[in-house]
């Protein structure tokens, strides 16, 4: 349960691409958000309405793209991808893997309309 | 409209303190270690027999962190090392700022290894580097022996699994050779020592090796 600092850092994070020269309004916030970065997909969206509400972020959508994850096994070479975060080769139940993704937890992009430009 | 690339990590602030109390432990020469479990599992009480099993020998300081009270800090203070509290005040898991103001009331000069108590919770502190060597994650007995499936990313972080409260084996549900192999399935390198507090069990051989660990990199 820590969304609530999740999405803080984030509101931090997005703070330093507001453009400064011009009125705008942020219309949404990419987020990349791993199946297995234990963080709850939902209770981020909440959070992050929360916190932005009073400020000049109030009211952008947190835009959440879901990443599966998935491991590269060491022993046959073979990706795949589980659901359960289970560090074991599909194709040949290896337990030496890497992690290819998953985990991530990245603002990748935010989406900007300019205020009184013509709608 | 228009779109502004960003492609920043939501954590990179406390990766990036992380990065400053790894250094600052470093110069100091300190091995720290990260210790995690669900609560109750034992990881004061695993303090308390480590202190007492090395400090003759190294020069030990702890960080606890808890949601609320100071209660084991207090325990700690009474074997005679220093220690300092965080209290999270409902935070489920310490991060590297906490630590770093920690840092500030622990004598580096005089430490050799830091044992860094993190909040009772599997899931949180397995995502927050705080700057420490290594993740030591606990799991007692009377949790079961599935908590390895249920909580991956806790033991692919760590280095090294105690397997605590084995004195109660004959009364709990937990298959010891199941828990142990579930924990190799989510990290084949893993360590795992099997202690129990309350016996002293097991708590040697843990020792021993932590004292090597120590050695190689101090």
């Amino acid at each position: 349960m820590h969304e609530l600092s999740i999405a803080q850092n984030i509101l931090d994070i997005i703070k330093d691409y507001r453009p400064s020269d011009r009125p705008s309004r942020i219309r949404t916030v990419h987020l990349q958000l791993g199946d297995q970065s234990g963080v709850v997909a939902d209770s981020l969206t909440f959070c992050f309405k929360a916190v932005t509400e009073g400020t000049m972020f109030e009211g952008a959508e947190l835009d959440i793209e879901r990443i599966p994850f998935s491991i590269r096994c060491k022993e046959c070479g073979a990706t795949t991808s589980n659901e359960a975060g289970l560090f074991r080769c599909a194709a040949c139940e290896g337990t030496e893997v890497d992690i290819v993704s998953g985990t991530e937890l990245q603002v990748a992009a935010m989406e900007i309309v300019d205020e009184g430009a013509a709608t | 409209m228009s779109v502004i690339t960003i492609e920043r990590k939501v954590l990179e602030k406390n990766e990036a303190v992380a990065s400053h109390n790894r250094e600052l432990l470093r110069r100091h020469g300190i091995f720290a270690i990260n210790v995690v479990s669900s609560p109750g599992s034992g990881k004061t009480s695993l303090l308390e027999r480590t202190i007492a099993a090395m400090k003759q020998n190294f020069r030990i300081a702890v960080v606890e962190g808890d949601v609320q009270t100071d209660l084991d800090a207090r325990r700690i203070a009474a074997i005679g090392v220093p220690v300092v509290q965080i209290v999270t005040q409902g935070g489920c898991h310490l991060d590297a700022p906490l630590v770093k103001e920690a840092l500030q009331s622990i004598p580096l000069a005089e430490t050799q290894l830091l044992i860094i108590e993190n909040v009772g919770n599997l899931v949180c502190p397995a995502n927050y580097d705080l700057g420490e060597a290594m993740k030591v994650v606990v799991a007692s007995t009377t949790e079961g022996d599935d908590k390895p499936l249920k909580y991956p990313a806790m033991f692919r972080n760590s280095l090294a699994l105690i397997i605590n409260k084995t004195d109660l084996i004959p009364y709990v549900a937990c298959d010891l050779p199941l828990l142990r192999r579930n924990a190799l399935s989510v990290n084949p390198s893993l360590r795992i020592f099997e202690t129990s507090c309350t016996t002293g069990a097991g708590i040697e051989e843990w020792c021993g090796w932590l004292k090597e660990q120590l050695n190689r990199t101090v």
